[in-house]
């Protein structure tokens, strides 16, 4: 599940990252270079004439790999390991003082030039920062952290995983979230959501939504298919970021505990359907969700979510060659593969997630749970709500990407 | 009667019942003579793959019998097929002595939580009640469900006598050495590539004092005994300071196979699974109608391990520690030369 939001994360970048790469470096280098090795190459070319200004670029590419390795050996010392952007023009300067000074070697000169540095780029506070991350480092390493029955580390969600989606959830979707008040504040909750757009980017969102959005920051725990905890990579973030089995015992367990729980109860079906089916409600599976609340009287809320259907729309599907590999789908979308791995990235659709009114669960008699019909009849509700959700919230936006 | 008392846990065993007031007498039984210190209890070297044992309960009129002797490691069996040998057909020898022996009345059964098996599609915890997703094919898990199923067996054809099933997550501590302690000592723990299991102990007191329970009240039933918590693979190996080096899963088993064969440590592909998928048990039951509650958590209990036996790894505590210290003693100076 999150496996797929780093290739994401990363292609969200770098259009900025890899063209700044490519510019601001080699600019602050040359202003370096220019100290350093100009001089004698200016005698050199007045004679060449003309032609002078083709070979100095090429002199200065290479400067800049020199120039990099210092500032960088720099950080390690100071253990500046927090890795926040914002390294302006003047920083990169610094770093070239700093350069000067590993050349000096002044260790006193040099602690106070990354001290100054540090400042400038991390602000004021950079040495509690630095502390606390190296004290975060030393708890990771040393396995000082706590697990929770079902795998979840909310100190890495809170720190590493979260953080990684975020900014997929802020610029990339807009995700713009109706309704948060709806999940209550404590206690057994079940979320039920749709599920849509090929891969299940849309559980990552609603994660990074009830955590960011609600006031109590709760933590989302997901279920997931088995198909999750067989793949290598995904099973691993999936039990770390909360999410377990999709299985009556453990949203009973979780729901009994007072977590809240989110369910994507179309599951593949739902997830991997082609695109001409948008917003179109599969069959909730089996009802399996609605027994688990009942049992445990934890009201289930609706939730709809718009937008997810456009991140990857599925045109086709190499069903051989799913077979083949044990999946259940191989999608083709517009991008991909023929794009190859750009084709991974999600088109930037605009989302809305809406959190529908709960509804309760502890008001049936005892032994509701076996009941069939009546567990149907709510299964019906809360589907039909999240359709008509569903409708209403593609009225109200206006185009998919806007 | 406790059979199994050559190897460590069964002697401990063995010698806590002989220092309890309440116990007559305590006979011991295994192939080979225990090494460990006997204390008040008599050995009778018998091999409980054959009929002798029968002779035995009936002589010393044993009224109670505490089996302990399905072996984990195929080392100490001296192959996987000796390992078998006294598992299985063992233990359909002790219950057939059982089953005629008209003084018995209590059976207490060391199993574990192996028989649950390790699988993707297994739910978070397993209660005593819940069958296995895939069930263990090979080694000592698919040993333990074979006797667990004669033992079944048994009360069921001696409803008289009680029967206590514990089912034991990894025993840990500072003295008892199982496949999984040992995989703890090497030096770099090889992993399977993307999986992280969850991993529960149980301290090897907390082990023992359970067995006692279930062998002096009577509390009969299946429990899973585990400690509280779980710890994560990974986590697991940080905490002992070993680094890791992740597998891709098809390379595990020759990997396993290499390790074994070096003696170093005991890959069964059970055990791999297990170290891929991890498995979780509820021990709710425990606490209500066997009424133990074990000392030592997950955690705890490891850590009494490390401390004892895992200590000095690559990335062990004390190191990492010294160089945060430093890293952060720099940092000072840099914000005293700063400010």
């Amino acid at each position: 599940m999150a496996e797929t939001s780093d290739p994401v994360g990363a292609a969200g970048r770098p259009g900025r990252g890899s063209s700044r790469r490519g510019t601001t470096p080699s600019a602050a280098a040359r202003g370096l270079v220019g100290a350093t090795e100009r001089t004698p190459r200016k005698a050199a070319k007045p004679a060449a004439g003309v032609r002078r200004v083709k070979p100095a670029p090429k002199r200065v590419k290479p400067a800049p790999k020199r120039v990099k390795p210092a500032p960088r050996r720099v950080r390690p010392d100071e253990a500046e390991r927090v890795k926040p952007v914002g390294t302006a023009g003047t920083v990169r300067e610094r770093a070239a003082a700093a350069t000067a000074a590993v050349a000096s070697s002044s260790v006193d000169e040099l602690l106070r030039l990354t001290g100054e540095l540090a400042t400038q780029a991390f602000g004021p506070d950079a040495k509690e920062k630095a502390i606390e991350a190296i004290a975060f480092l030393r708890r990771r390493i040393t396995g000082d952290y706590e697990v929770d029955l079902f795998g979840f580390d909310e100190e890495l969600t809170e720190a590493v995983l979260l953080p990684l989606i975020r900014p997929l959830y802020r610029y990339w979707f807009r995700v713009e979230v109706r309704g948060i008040e709806n999940v209550p504040a404590s206690g057994g909750t079940l979320v039920v959501a749709n599920h849509s757009g090929t891969i299940p980017l849309d559980s990552l969102m609603t994660q990074v939504a009830v955590h960011d959005e609600h006031p109590q920051r709760r933590h989302l725990r997901m279920l997931g298919a088995d198909l999750v905890f067989q793949l290598p990579f995904v099973a691993d973030l999936a039990r770390k970021s909360g999410t377990t089995l999709a299985s009556n015992e453990d949203a009973e367990r979780l729901l009994g505990s007072g977590e809240l729980v989110g369910v994507w109860p179309e599951g593949f079906k739902g997830i991997g359907k082609p695109f001409a089916e948008r917003y179109k409600l599969q069959r909730f599976g089996r009802g399996g969700f609605v027994s688990a609340a009942i049992r445990s009287g934890a009201p289930i809320v609706p939730c709809s979510i718009v937008g997810a259907e456009e991140t990857y729309p599925l045109i086709g599907n190499l069903g051989t060659l799913a077979r083949l590999l044990g999946v259940p789908y191989v999608p083709l979308t517009p991008t991909f593969p023929w794009l190859g791995p750009l084709g991974l990235v999600p088109l930037p659709s605009k989302w809305i997630i809406e959190f529908g009114e709960p509804v309760p669960t502890d008001a049936h008699p005892a032994g509701a749970a076996e009941d069939p019909m009546l567990v149907f009849d709510l299964t019906d509700r809360v589907r039909e709500t999240i359709q008509q959700t569903l409708h209403a919230l593609l009225v109200r936006r206006r185009s998919a990407f806007f | 009667m406790v059979t199994g008392v050559a190897r460590y846990l069964g002697a401990c065993f063995a010698r806590l019942l002989g220092d309890d007031p309440a116990v007559d007498r305590v006979i011991g039984v295994d192939v080979v003579p225990p090494t460990h210190d006997l204390g008040r209890w008599e050995f009778v070297r018998a091999d409980i793959r054959n009929p002798v044992v029968a002779k035995v309960i009936s002589r010393a009129k044993v009224d109670t019998v505490v089996h302990m002797n399905v072996l984990a490691t195929p080392l100490d069996a001296g192959g996987r097929a000796p390992q078998k040998e006294i598992n299985v057909i063992g233990t359909m020898q002790l219950l057939a002595a059982c089953q005629k022996a008209q003084t018995v009345r209590r059976l207490v059964v060391k199993s574990s939580t192996t028989v649950y098996g390790a699988s993707p599609r297994d739910p978070a915890m397993f209660t005593e009640d819940m069958a296995p997703k895939v069930l263990p094919r090979s080694g000592y898990a698919k040993d333990s469900v074979e006797v667990e199923a004669y033992v079944r067996g048994f009360s069921r054809r001696r409803p008289d006598v009680g029967v206590t099933t514990l089912r034991f997550a990894n025993f840990v501590g500072p003295a008892v050495r199982t496949p999984l302690t040992e995989y703890f000592t090497l030096p770099v723990l090889p992993i399977v590539l993307g999986h992280d299991a969850r991993l529960q102990f149980i301290h090897e007191d907390d082990g023992l004092a359970a067995l006692r329970l279930a062998t002096m009240e009577d509390r009969p039933g299946t429990f899973n005994v585990a400690g509280d918590g779980v710890l994560m693979l990974s986590q697991a190996a940080r905490r002992a300071g070993r680094p890791v080096v992740p597998l891709p899963g098809f390379a595990s088993s020759t990997v396993g196979g290499l390790l074994k064969r070096a003696k170093l440590a005991d890959f069964s592909p059970e055990q791999i699974r297990f170290l891929t998928y991890g498995r979780g048990v509820d021990t709710t039951r425990m606490r209500t109608q066997l009424r133990f509650t074990p000392r030592f958590s997950t955690a705890e209990a490891f850590e009494t391990f490390v401390e004892a036996r895992s200590r000095g790894g690559a990335l062990d505590r004390d190191r990492v520690g010294s160089i945060e210290r430093r890293l952060v003693g720099a940092l000072n100076r840099v914000g005293s030369t700063d400010g």
